[in-house]
């Protein structure tokens, strides 16, 4: 069986599944970066790779997405490293062909992106600002106590919501104080917040775009069906949450490492279990004093092989290391 | 008496030139690095824009080495910009700096009013030489500017892009030293013919304009390097501003060459037909002046809290839908993540790829909706 793994590292989750042939789901995962993104890459290989062996699994190309991108290709291996719309907007396209809009939020961005025949058409990401994020919303649930699972249950319970002051992640925590001292219940307070993040999303991502049914919401955040029942009530528009909608980078991922695959017919990149699973990986950095940009250099070892470097303006250090990368890029 | 002056992109290789015809020491701040960021950031006010603060982490760095005289543009308009000069002279002063600042005032007709501005700065040169001195900083800028369009064209297109930004390297550095107009323009003509002559790849590449505000425009240090990142992208970048553009416009009012400034405002019709201060105007007009030279795309950068990109963002909607041009804004400031700039550029060029790959599959499925 053929299989083709998607990757993808974020702030908050780390994100892994298996493609099959068909382009179906074979397995997924959905880990907590918890800061350290090597570890996660490779608990997560371990647990997504764990026994395909004894199925006659084979992973047949590799693709990488979310903000560990470059960290997950090196340790794995991948044959299509790629920014997290993309991902996202062809993983939407491959489950929902013909959807127009996606709401995608995620641990620590939020995006807004248009598409339009299947193809990306516009698209924006939150830029000065992470309020409304899944960060934000942990944070609120860890200082109500009530875990970040059920936070969407609590909030669809609301009939009255409270009108919470959205526009600034610090000011919505102290309105919602205020509203808890004021005796307010909780699922009422929950609801509110859902909907102002909802307004603090359409204000600063979604600006100026021309948001069209279908509208697919997904990334992590997704969870909370209080916020997709605020998107509703607030758009008006009937909102589509995936099944596997925590995962869609990562499958967006997938499905273009298999289209690479089948445009160049070149053997893939995938390192295979050993690499990955019995290395031990660290990083360090330095202050290149080579000139006066002072970059700070990364270097990411493989116990004493030097796998990449990074970081560096001039790229000195980073074509210091033969890439693959370079051969196939030759037109 | 030891002149310094803020950096903006390359001009502080005519600005030295410049100086040194004038008989001045020159005390050129380092290049911009983080810890310039963080002086910058730390002496500044909170909401002044990014430009401010670069600038003031210039000055304190060049004070440092020994500069007593900075020399900085002032200007007119609504836009905080002609205000800069004399807000980060005082705070210089309450630092405690001893130092003397000469603003050059953009003239308003008058090419003779900045030359007495440069003359009084040069005070042992004759009228004579301080003509031929901006005569040769002019020609550094010329040749300059040759080889980063040159860069911008080729960056895209070559296959060893390393190799090439190393050629524009080793060409700036030579002309910064050169000592002759004739040195200079021997060096451009020769690193011109070195980058042409780089193994191309065969692929069409994408078209991108970079419009908005001029500092941000203008020095790659303030927005991430993206000018570069979207060259080894694959993308053939066009600015809307190079220096001379500015230089002449601005400080010669048109006199030193022929200027296309007056047409792109004219572009800006019907979509705003008012200066909004800035080069809020410029930005719009650009943007319809590159659609209609079949870009593929236009990216506007400015820094947080600019007020007249602000206002052509908001127009920029309009031209994009029109116009059929994508445009994508970013806003910088020292909070900026390059990774997320990164991020944003890659899928920017990712959706205009996808977009130009699939035009008559998008017409069949239109064609069946």
């Amino acid at each position: 069986m053929n299989l083709y793994l998607g990757v993808d590292i974020g702030s908050v989750s780390s994100n892994f599944i298996l493609l099959d042939q068909n382009g179906r789901l074979y397995r997924k995962l959905y880990l907590r970066t918890l800061g350290n993104p090597v570890k996660a890459l490779k608990d997560g290989y371990a647990s997504i790779s764990d026994g395909l062996d004894k199925q006659h699994g084979k992973i047949r190309a590799v693709g990488s997405t979310g903000s560990g991108r470059h960290l997950a290709a090196v340790l794995l291996g991948a044959d299509v490293v790629k920014n997290e719309i993309t991902a996202h907007a062809v993983a939407a396209s491959h489950l929902f062909p013909g959807a127009k809009t996606i709401i995608e939020i995620g641990g620590q961005d939020s995006k807004i992106i248009i598409l339009r025949n299947n193809i990306v058409h516009d698209f924006a990401m939150n830029t000065v600002c992470a309020a409304g994020t899944g960060s934000f919303l942990d944070q609120q649930s860890a200082r109500l106590n009530i875990p970040i699972q059920e936070f969407g249950d609590y909030a669809v319970k609301s009939g009255h919501p409270v009108r919470i002051a959205g526009r600034c992640g610090v000011f919505a925590e102290s309105d919602m104080i205020h509203k808890q001292q004021m005796g307010f219940p909780v699922e009422d307070i929950i609801m509110g917040l859902c909907e102002a993040l909802v307004r603090n999303y359409l204000n600063n991502v979604g600006k100026g775009k021309k948001i069209e049914e279908p509208v697919v919401f997904q990334g992590g955040v997704a969870a909370n069906r209080g916020l997709a029942k605020a998107f509703e009530k607030i758009l008006g528009l009937k909102i589509n949450v995936p099944a596997h909608y925590e995962v869609m980078g990562a499958i967006g991922a997938a499905i273009l490492a298999r289209e690479q695959m089948e445009l160049s017919h070149s053997p893939t990149r995938f390192r295979g279990d050993n690499f990955v699973l019995e290395g031990n990986f660290t990083s360090n950095s330095h202050e290149c004093s080579g000139c006066p940009n002072l970059c700070e250099v990364v270097c990411i070892k493989r116990d004493n092989e030097v796998l990449a470097y990074w970081g560096d303006r001039c790229k000195k250090w980073e074509s210091s290391i033969k890439q693959p990368r370079d051969r196939l890029k030759v037109v | 008496m030891k002149v310094s002056f803020p950096h903006m992109g390359h001009l502080y290789i005519p600005l030295k030139t410049l100086f040194k015809g004038l008989k001045l020491e020159v005390i050129a701040p380092p290049p911009i690095s983080q810890k310039t960021m963080e002086l910058g950031v730390k002496y500044s006010p909170e909401f002044a824009c990014l430009p401010l603060k670069i600038n003031m982490g210039n000055f304190i760095e060049a004070l440092e080495q020994g500069a007593d005289t900075i020399v900085m543009a002032g200007g007119w308009g609504p836009c905080r910009f002609g205000y800069y000069a004399q807000v980060e002279r005082e705070i210089l002063q309450e630092l405690g700096y001893d130092f003397q600042m000469v603003v050059l005032e953009a003239p308003d007709s008058r090419i003779s009013e900045l030359l007495l501005q440069l003359k009084a700065l040069g005070e042992k040169v004759s009228v004579r030489e301080a003509y031929q001195a901006i005569r040769f900083a002019w020609k550094k800028l010329i040749a300059i500017e040759k080889l980063e369009k040159k860069l911008e064209y080729c960056l895209p297109r070559a296959i060893d892009k390393n190799r090439l930004e190393s050629i524009f390297e080793r060409a700036l550095q030579a002309i910064d030293e050169a000592e002759s107009q004739q040195e200079v323009e021997k060096i451009a003509q020769e690193s011109l013919r070195e980058m042409e002559k780089s193994p191309f790849k065969s692929a069409e590449v994408l078209k991108i304009g970079l419009v908005g505000e001029i500092y941000t425009i203008l020095e790659p240090a303030s927005n991430c390097y993206a000018a570069r990142c979207l060259g080894r992208l694959d993308a053939h970048v066009s600015r809307s501003i190079y220096v001379s553009d500015w230089v002449n416009d601005h400080l010669f009012g048109g006199y030193l060459r022929k200027s296309n400034h007056k047409q792109i405002m004219q572009s800006s019709r019907p979509y705003l037909n008012h200066e909004v201060g800035g080069h809020g105007q410029e930005t719009v007009g650009s943007t319809v002046d590159f659609a209609r030279r079949d870009y593929n795309g236009i990216i506007q950068i400015a820094p947080l809290t600019c007020m007249p990109e602000i206002v052509a963002q908001s127009i920029l909607g309009r031209v994009s839908e029109e116009l059929e041009i994508p445009c994508m804004t970013l806003y910088f400031d020292e909070h900026s993540g390059a990774a997320g700039v990164y991020t944003r550029l890659e899928a920017f060029v990712d959706m205009l790829q996808r977009k130009r790959a699939l035009p008559s599959n998008s017409q069949l499925m239109e064609a069946r909706a």
